[in-house]
């Protein structure tokens, strides 16, 4: 069974899901749950699309144009966007994907409803490596300074601020990064399923991308890689039970999510990397520590 | 002495409610002053405006020489305030180490961090111990400590101290004021704010009695002190 599971499709979608969880991650760190992940997958894999199929550029070049398409779009969203908080924030970026999908509909130079065809390029070796690097600088920044700035300014907004934090920044260079991600996702996403199309890239798949790191974890990076394995193969799975189970599966997998996350909400693997390792050599109280408690 | 801080005619707001109404006053370098009111009477609305964490509806803010304007809370913390808030300011999520490195790193420092962290341990013993333990697990006292550690690490020009006294028990009310007596001794310039009458003007050079958005009587606290009817006449009952 196990064995079946490692194929070429597998490994691609997986990874590109692992790669879209950790663009979610990187928002929600900074204090936005996002539900434009699908835009910024879209604009990604048709900007990288168009350079492709149309110019003929090679892959490479194209991922980054999509990166940085993502990027900016992040950043021209984020700093009008990112004044609200919670739910308005919630309903904002769900009409960036509402929108964006409309928006390429009505592109006829991208093919419309049609979408386009003839992407190319993406292997199961490239998304692995992607996925190892992704995660490398990823790890790199959850031992970093920039991880307990992202704490602070997600956690307590005035407080982190009277640290010299500057939340709007954060905030919305979060945004933008994790936009990047999700951009990225959607070129190596495009460059293997051949055919791109607007209805791809809806609401539905927004919400599925939040729920990776919601079930798998927000508080570090390897919940965001648990909940996307286990949401895109627990389906692969499923189909090997036959499909007297198959019909079944979108049930028995959605009821299994609800009581998970009824008894475990703040996602399966929630514990915290801490970004600096106490106790520092040498480092003694000089005074005895007083006896009496203050229970207050 | 040169002003570090200063107001002149305040105005501050939430929306319809006017906070704060035409409150003036100024900090100077090494002084300590004290904002003393009841509750509700806008203490913490004038520190919020201070630190940029509120926009002021009119009037005009200084620090250090310069117009406040347009200037955001985390520019005024580099360059030199620390505000801690009402109800401590520590990221709970962090552990001690964490959100003292946070703090430590806010402005450059000669100092190493953990050459830096020296005083702070031997100050707050306590939070030695529980360095590696997350800020929120802590007891009120010991939040609060770690707050007023952030003072320590990386000295303010100006600290802005908002009810340090609240919710805690009397041993750590006394602790917290020694600390601030120690930031006032190394010449840091302090401005809290306080329900707590009797051990605010204790510490403080001058004091100003604010009602209802308004300073209704300042001076030096000794002189207010010494008149307890008028301080009972503003704030009734005070410890």
């Amino acid at each position: 069974m196990i064995a079946n599971l490692l194929n070429g499709d597998n490994v691609v979608f997986t990874g590109v899901n692992i790669i879209l969880a950790w663009g979610v991650y990187l928002s929600l760190m900074t204090g936005t749950l996002t539900f434009a992940m699908a835009a910024f997958m879209a604009i990604g894999a048709y900007v990288a699309g168009v350079l492709t199929v149309n110019f003929g550029w090679p892959l490479a070049p194209a991922a980054l144009a999509g990166m940085a398409a993502c990027f900016f779009g992040g950043l021209m969203v984020g700093f009008p966007a990112l004044r609200v908080r919670g739910l308005l924030l919630m309903l904002v970026t769900t009409g960036v994907t509402f929108s964006v999908q409309v928006g390429i509909e009505n592109i006829e130079y991208v093919g419309g409803v049609q979408g386009i065809r003839g992407l190319s390029g993406t292997t199961p070796a490239i998304v692995a490596g992607s996925v190892f690097v992704i995660g490398g600088l990823l790890w790199i920044l959850s031992h970093s300074p920039l991880q307990r700035i992202f704490d602070a300014a997600r956690e307590d907004e005035s407080v982190a601020a009277s640290l010299g934090i500057n939340i709007v920044f954060v905030r919305v260079a979060g945004f933008a990064v994790g936009a990047a991600l999700a951009g990225y996702a959607g070129v190596l996403w495009g460059h293997y399923v051949f055919f791109i199309a607007p209805q791809n890239f809806g609401i539905l798949e927004s919400v599925f991308f939040a729920l990776f790191v919601v079930l798998g974890g927000v508080n570090n990076m390897w919940g965001p890689v648990f909940g996307a394995v286990i949401i895109t193969l627990v389906p692969e799975i499923a189909r090997e039970f036959g499909s007297g189970f198959a019909e079944y599966r979108q049930l028995f997998f959605f009821g299994v999510l609800v009581v998970l996350l009824l008894f475990r909400s703040q996602g399966v693997l929630s514990f915290r990397t801490i970004s600096l390792k106490a106790p520092i050599k040498g480092l003694r109280p000089v005074t005895s520590v007083s006896e009496e408690r203050a229970d207050d | 002495m040169a002003e570090v801080l200063g107001a002149k005619d305040l105005h501050l707001s939430y929306g319809p409610i006017n906070a704060v109404r035409g409150v003036s006053f100024h900090l100077d370098e090494g002084e300590t002053i004290a904002v003393i009111g009841a509750n509700g009477a806008g203490k913490t609305t004038i520190m919020r405006g201070l630190s940029a964490l509120i926009k002021p509806k009119s009037g005009e803010i200084s620090f250090l020489g310069e117009p406040l304007g347009r200037r955001k809370t985390s520019d005024l913390a580099r360059a030199g305030m620390l505000h801690i808030p009402e109800g401590r300011g520590t990221i709970g999520g962090l552990t001690v180490l964490e959100n003292l490195r946070v703090a430590y790193d806010i402005r450059p420092n000669d100092t190493a961090f953990a050459a830096a962290l020296e005083p702070v341990f031997n100050h707050f013993p306590r939070l030695s111990e529980r360095s590696s333990q997350r800020a929120g697990s802590l007891s009120g006292g010991e939040q609060q400590m770690l707050a007023l550690a952030r003072a320590l690490i990386n000295p303010p020009r100006v600290l802005l101290v908002d009810e340090p006294s609240l919710g805690l028990s009397p041993v750590m009310v006394k602790e917290a004021y020694q600390a601030l007596a120690g930031f006032q001794s190394s010449g840091m310039s302090v401005m809290l704010v306080e329900q707590n009458v009797r051990m605010a003007l204790r510490l403080a050079d001058r004091a100003y009695v604010l009602q209802q958005g308004e300073i209704v009587l300042e001076g030096p606290s000794d002189d207010l002190l010494s008149k307890p009817e008028v301080l009972d006449a503003y704030l009734g009952s005070h410890g």
